[in-house]
């Protein structure tokens, strides 16, 4: 099953004209367009539902929470989560990781303790252990990457001698946004816990390109973001293991996360509520669920395939450009649906704004991975990423355009 | 296309290709480093103060895109013999250069980044090196 060159038609940004050429938009890794179905359902909600949760009794007020309550229900399905109370939501990937860092970080560490990243991660899932670390007097340890362009990963035999008995959270990125690497998330979550560790995966570049299952891959926690898997802005998700959630002190109070309050204190209700203090997303919750239900309909290994298959032929076709570094994974080695790259001749930005003048979205900067990018030596990346609706064709149009901004630079 | 070679104006791909007063001078007694957070530049400017209180050295090192590069190299060649106050001066010409797309007769080079005012996001590259130079200039001179 591949996926048809029609769906492109279901994204109504698609379709206008950058610079007077048709929009060629490969800034997926940032955040990707929405189908005309989850606008659809956002106007829909505004329209028809809009209300308060959980709180009324009128009509509207328990159509809004049974949108939000199957949004949730939906959740749990696409990533087979076995209960929807393990589905918090938050406003994305940061603010998920945020919450563990605060809740279960703060409760559960201590000095003598090591939380365990990768130095492949995004600022996302970094910053917060580091100042984690911080506050508790743990240890901060890194899975080194391995290759001058990080080309072979993490290195699996330092993972070995790293996991020990005193790490107590294993944090790591399932699929890399600036290398294009895709982590073997089970295998690392076996090891983790064959230690101990608790393990989260930050799951914002995989989320809408590969096939998730949670109980599969064996993590404890997940994050992801709604808008980088067609979905809106603002809303994410993180999954907990139930005992787990269940065990964590609030992350913010206030309304809708408590029992009973008096002037003196309150007692919170069991998860997923005790993480949503205050009015949620609604609205950005059910257009969420239009998006799960856009992805299936196409079918996520239709979806994988067709991403890695982009990402093969761009790497393949950019590394025969002169003076050209490809991050990451070498053509023919497995990659995710993405690739950076940098020349000897362009800088980063140069290249982005003449791929702009072509039409062609692309980004260029240090994608949030500084420490990563300082490691390679590189201040700045040019980073293709794709999704469902691009084709062979833009890939063309990209090469061109990098070909014309070489020739410019080299003159 | 016409758009982007008013950006890399002949005069801007030739200072990228071939920066002028790139490293530190060995008289350069200030120094400060400018950082476009954004997408990671940097640009270290070092000069030094002659007892008439003119630059008479300056130099620059860091990375950046060619418009951050050639900005801060064709900058060197024209601070140099200025006070700190014709500097800021120069720096608020050249800045209405870069937003508005308008440049004074009387201005030479720098009006070659005249075509940056219709990429605004380039702004900041135009004037990465100008601030490190600015802020250098208000740092007390080390022994
Ligand atoms: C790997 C990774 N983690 C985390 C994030 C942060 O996601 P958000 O900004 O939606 O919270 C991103 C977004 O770029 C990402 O690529």
């Amino acid at each position: 099953m591949s996926l048809s060159p029609d769906l492109r038609l279901d994204f109504p940004a698609l379709d206008q004209l950058v610079g007077g050429k048709p929009l060629v938009y490969l800034d997926n890794g940032a955040t990707t367009h929405k189908p005309r179905s989850v606008i659809d359902a956002l106007a829909r909600y505004y329209e028809r539902d809009n209300s308060n949760v959980h709180r009324g009794l009128h009509a509207l007020s328990m159509r809004a929470t049974d949108g939000f309550e199957a949004a949730r229900a939906r959740t749990a399905r696409f990533i087979n989560a076995a209960h929807s109370a393990e589905i918090v939501f938050t406003r994305g990937t940061t603010e998920s990781v945020n919450l563990v860092a605060q809740s279960w970080g703060n409760a559960n560490l201590r000095p003598g303790d090591v939380i365990l990243t990768t130095e492949m991660e995004h600022h996302s899932n970094l910053v917060p252990w580091q100042e984690l670390a911080r506050r508790t007097g743990a240890t901060l340890r890194y899975v080194p990457v391995v290759g001058a362009d990080a080309e072979h990963g993490l290195d699996l035999e330092a993972l070995d001698r790293l996991l020990t008995p005193q790490v107590k959270l294993f944090a790591f990125t399932h699929l890399s946004n600036t290398l294009g690497v895709l982590n073997d998330a089970a295998a690392l979550c076996a090891k983790a816990r064959a230690v101990g560790a608790l393990t989260l995966i930050d799951a914002a570049q995989s989320i809408g390109h590969e096939p998730m299952d949670v109980q599969a891959l064996g993590c404890d926690f997940l994050a992801f973001s709604g808008h980088k898997m067609a979905g809106p802005t603002g809303i994410g998700v993180l999954y907990g293991k139930r005992a787990l959630l269940d065990a964590m002190p609030p992350y913010q109070t206030g309304g809708g996360m408590v029992v009973s309050v008096t002037y003196e204190g309150a007692t919170w209700k069991p998860s997923p509520e005790r993480f949503e203090a205050g009015t949620p997303n609604i609205a950005d919750a059910i257009g969420l669920s239009a998006a799960f239900d856009y992805l299936d309909a196409l079918g996520r290994p239709a979806i994988s395939a067709h991403d890695h298959a982009l990402a093969q032929h761009a790497c393949a076709a950019l590394s025969e450009l002169p003076g050209i570094r490809v991050l990451g994974p070498k053509p023919g080695q497995p990659r995710g649906g993405l690739v950076s790259f940098a020349f000897a001749e362009a800088h980063a930005h140069d290249v982005v704004t003449f791929a702009d003048q072509d039409g062609i979205a692309l980004r260029g900067g240090h994608h949030c991975n500084q420490p990563l990018m300082r490691k390679l030596g590189l201040p700045s990346t040019t980073r293709a990423s794709f999704y469902v609706y691009n084709n062979e064709a833009e890939i063309e149009l990209l090469v061109k355009s990098m070909r014309r901004i070489l020739k410019f630079f080299a003159g | 296309m016409s758009d982007l070679s008013d950006l890399y104006q002949s005069v801007i791909l030739d200072h990228n290709k071939r920066p002028r007063n790139r490293g530190k001078p060995p008289t350069a007694n200030r120094v400060a480093t400018g950082d476009n957070p954004s997408c990671g530049d940097n640009c270290t400017v070092y000069l030094h103060l002659d007892p008439d209180g003119r630059i008479d050295a300056i130099g620059f090192e860091g990375s950046g895109c060619a418009i951050s590069q050639a900005s801060t190299s064709l900058m060197t060649t024209q601070v140099k013999g200025k006070t700190p106050a014709e500097a800021e001066a120069l720096f608020n010409e050249f800045k209405t250069i870069v937003t508005t797309g308008q440049a004074p007769e009387e201005i030479s080079d720098l009006a070659a980044f005249a075509g940056v005012h219709a990429f605004p996001a380039r702004i900041k590259c135009a004037t990465l090196g100008w601030h490190a130079t600015l802020e250098a200039l208000k740092q007390p001179p080390s022994a």
